[in-house]
């Protein structure tokens, strides 16, 4: 019973939290109290959130590095803005079905990284990816119906930046619920299994290469809906906007936000989304300092002190519902 | 333990003041028209969006000093866009937020592109210096000051086919740039209807630091010149690459080589000798204008300018043309972007304008009619070939 109200006092907040969030920047984009460039950074923010999420499943919770995340990134957006350029459906129906799109293409193409490189592990594994995303980039390129190294044009907007961005945030709110179900069900114990002692899940029965495919294809999938969100952002991609570096900048959000953790992901991704742009004052320093506020944040998240001072917070935290329960139980 | 917790100190003071930084540049002044700029500060593309920047911030300060139009003072911002569209785009916002009234940007075509629907949105008057993508001014309210890129390859496979007289060429372009994908593209479907073979179609990809496969082709043909449309940095890798294979054809390309003397010491420069390219602005040029451009710009920033500053200088002296002949006063100053925007963008193709890189109209699409130049370079400068 106890256990129950926890659970449920816990998703209440989130919920809450969801709802606020979202609350306070419609708020700010309708009476235009939020500075513009902060509202285009919100929809940016989103699709960031995304991909964080997707490959903190990938190399938090299954451990195995991926540098390839753009690759997918770039599938999603390719295939879902394509469908939505030549599609006469309804713009809103549209985005939806071209998200669905760019997911599963994006799935497609993990699914089949995964199963070729089973065998791969670690640093192999890394280098792998990292050829196969500057392999989909350079594809693109040379297939038609792209628009090639131009870039693709004209791809449908969805309205205000307010419409763009509830669109979006209603794939995060997705995004979420999907990979948090994930890594808290039996699964997702599978999975971490894996990353903490693949030896020891395999003697219990747990099938590592269908867990692997699995993660990843889910991974991508969400990266290709980020894509798709990315295309109809900005209504044009071009194969610059998915290069490794992307993939590099996605996985900083996850190491900063804390492998395997969720909550800390969706933090980091909207960090280093605002970074750049709150520093822009610094002028021609800015990416320097940038870099250094980066080494500094990773120094703190790091440090033992932080971490201690983490863990007595939660404590003190667990403690005092502890104690609002059995208030309440009296 | 002490020092995480300077370290945190001091990363949140960084950020404060770095939010006070970016919180307090709201437009402030009156009796002001606010010009906004966006282009590639840090990153690869740098060299052209300080450039631009550059350029733009001499003319603003000529037209300041001489009292301003009809009183009205220019206020120049510029912001870094990294030559990247979702960049690019939260760099507009935070230009809107400080107070744009007008564009001059941006100055990649990939960023530029990436905005249309924005600029399109706002209705406010833009002019790009050097987005040379078709695509690049889609918008009705968008205009240009230099030549696109088909426009220009179409130029250059007419210039070489009846001037120079050659038949048989050979091609060296970016396969993963635009821009040089895209003059490539114009200049083959000319050269082919005029009746000219391409003897060697090679390319390369952008992080390409060795160019044998390439060349050892080139040098197996029968061609008659070796055409590069291309940036001038790999083009003086490529020039150096081909003299080692003993590749003695003339090069000819496009404004993209414009400042290939700058990636050349000693006697490497004397390897490009001869070379050809097309471009607007040269900065040996005799004419006056020039002439004192050239020295304000060595004497502030103690370089020569290339195009691109000569494209920013000229696009603010548009703009400002564009505000004469509209009539604006000081009152207008007051108006927003878009109001403004439906004053300036129909005069636009009414005005004329004697700038750095030519005589220019507009037309109604938004390019530029202006006669190019062809350079040439002789005894280690670049001259005007006629």
């Amino acid at each position: 019973m106890k256990k129950l109200n926890s659970k449920l006092y816990r998703n209440l907040i989130m919920v809450a939290a969801a709802i606020a969030v979202y609350a306070f920047i419609a708020y700010g984009m309708n009476t235009n109290m939020l500075p513009r460039a902060t509202q285009t950074l919100a929809i940016k923010a989103c699709y960031n959130v995304i991909l964080a999420l997707s490959l903190n499943l990938i190399v938090g919770f299954l451990g195995e590095l991926s540098l390839g995340h753009a690759g997918f990134f770039a599938l999603g957006a390719y295939s879902g803005c394509i469908f939505s350029i030549n599609s006469s459906l309804p713009i809103e129906i549209r985005f939806f079905v071209a998200a669905l799109i760019g997911g599963t293409v994006a799935a497609v193409g993990g699914f089949l990284i995964s199963s070729s490189i089973l065998r791969l592990q670690g640093d192999y594994l890394a280098i792998v990816t990292l050829a196969f995303g500057e392999m989909i980039r350079s594809f693109i390129k040379i297939i038609p119906y792209t628009g090639g190294t131009s870039g693709l044009n004209g791809i449908p907007s969805l309205g205000s930046k307010f419409m763009t961005f509830s669109y979006s945030y209603v794939f995060v709110i997705i995004t979420v619920l999907v990979i948090r179900n994930i890594v808290t069900s039996r699964h997702g114990r599978a999975i971490t299994s894996i990353r903490d002692n693949a030896i020891a899940a395999e003697s219990v029965g747990i099938n590592i290469k269908a867990f692997k495919i699995k993660v990843f294809t889910v991974g991508a999938f969400f990266a290709g809906i980020a894509g798709v969100i990315l295309g109809h952002y900005i209504n044009f991609i071009e194969p610059a906007n998915f290069s490794y570096n992307v993939s590099i900048e996605v996985l900083v959000m996850v190491v900063l936000g804390g492998m395997g953790n969720l909550l800390g992901s969706i933090i980091a991704a909207v960090i280093i989304t605002f970074l750049p742009e709150i520093l822009r004052g610094f002028d021609k320093y800015r990416l320097l300092i940038y870099a250094i506020a980066l080494i500094l944040m990773m120094l703190a998240g790091n440090s033992p002190k932080i971490i201690e001072l983490r863990a007595k917070a939660k404590v003190k935290i667990m403690m005092l519902r502890r104690k609002a329960l059995a208030r309440k139980g009296a | 333990m002490k020092m995480a917790k300077r370290l945190l100190a001091l990363t949140f003071a960084l950020l404060f003041l770095a939010v006070g930084f970016a919180g307090c540049k709201k437009n402030d002044t009156a009796d002001q028209l606010v010009i906004g700029g966006t282009g590639p500060l840090t990153g690869e593309a740098s060299t052209y969006g300080t450039s631009v920047k550059r350029g733009a911030q001499i003319a603003i300060d000529e037209i300041n000093e001489a009292g301003g139009i009809n009183g009205i003072k220019l206020k120049f911002i510029f912001e870094d866009d990294e030559a990247d569209g979702t960049k690019a785009k939260a760099a507009f916002e935070k230009l809107m937020d400080n107070g744009m009234q007008i564009f001059m940007g941006t100055v990649t075509s990939g960023a530029g592109v990436a905005l249309n629907d924005a600029i399109k949105n706002e209705g406010l008057l833009h002019v790009t210096p050097s987005a040379s993508q078709i695509e690049a001014i889609i918008s009705p309210n968008s205009f240009r000051i230099c030549f696109n890129d088909v426009d220009q390859g179409k130029a250059m496979a007419e210039y070489i086919y009846e001037k120079l007289g050659f038949t048989k060429a050979a091609i060296l372009y970016n396969q993963d740039d635009s821009y040089s994908s895209g003059l490539y593209e114009a200049f083959k479907a000319r050269w082919n209807e005029l009746g000219g073979t391409i003897s060697a179609d090679t390319s390369f990809p952008k992080s390409a630091t060795d160019f044998n496969a390439q060349l050892t082709k080139i040098a197996g043909s029968d061609a008659e010149f070796l055409f590069m449309p291309i940036y001038a940095e790999k083009a003086a890798q490529i020039v150096i690459a081909a003299n080692s294979k003993n590749i003695n054809l003339p090069v000819i390309g496009c404004d993209g080589l414009d400042g290939i003397l700058n990636y050349l010491q000693g006697d490497n420069a004397k390897l490009v000798e001869g070379l050809i390219y097309y471009t607007p602005f040269i900065a040996s040029d005799p004419s006056e204008n020039v002439k004192t451009f050239v020295a304000k710009y060595k004497d502030k920033y103690n370089i020569e300018p290339d195009q691109f500053a000569a494209d920013a200088y000229d696009a603010i002296y548009v703009i400002k043309a564009a505000i004469e002949k509209a009539g604006l006063t000081v009152e207008d100053t007051k108006l927003t972007a878009k109001a403004l925007g439906e004053k300036l963008v129909p005069v636009m193709t009414q005005i004329e304008v004697d700038g750095l890189t030519g005589k220019m109209t507009f037309s109604e699409s938004g390019e530029p009619t202006k006669s190019a130049k062809v350079a040439e370079i002789k005894d280690g400068k670049y001259v005007a070939k006629e």
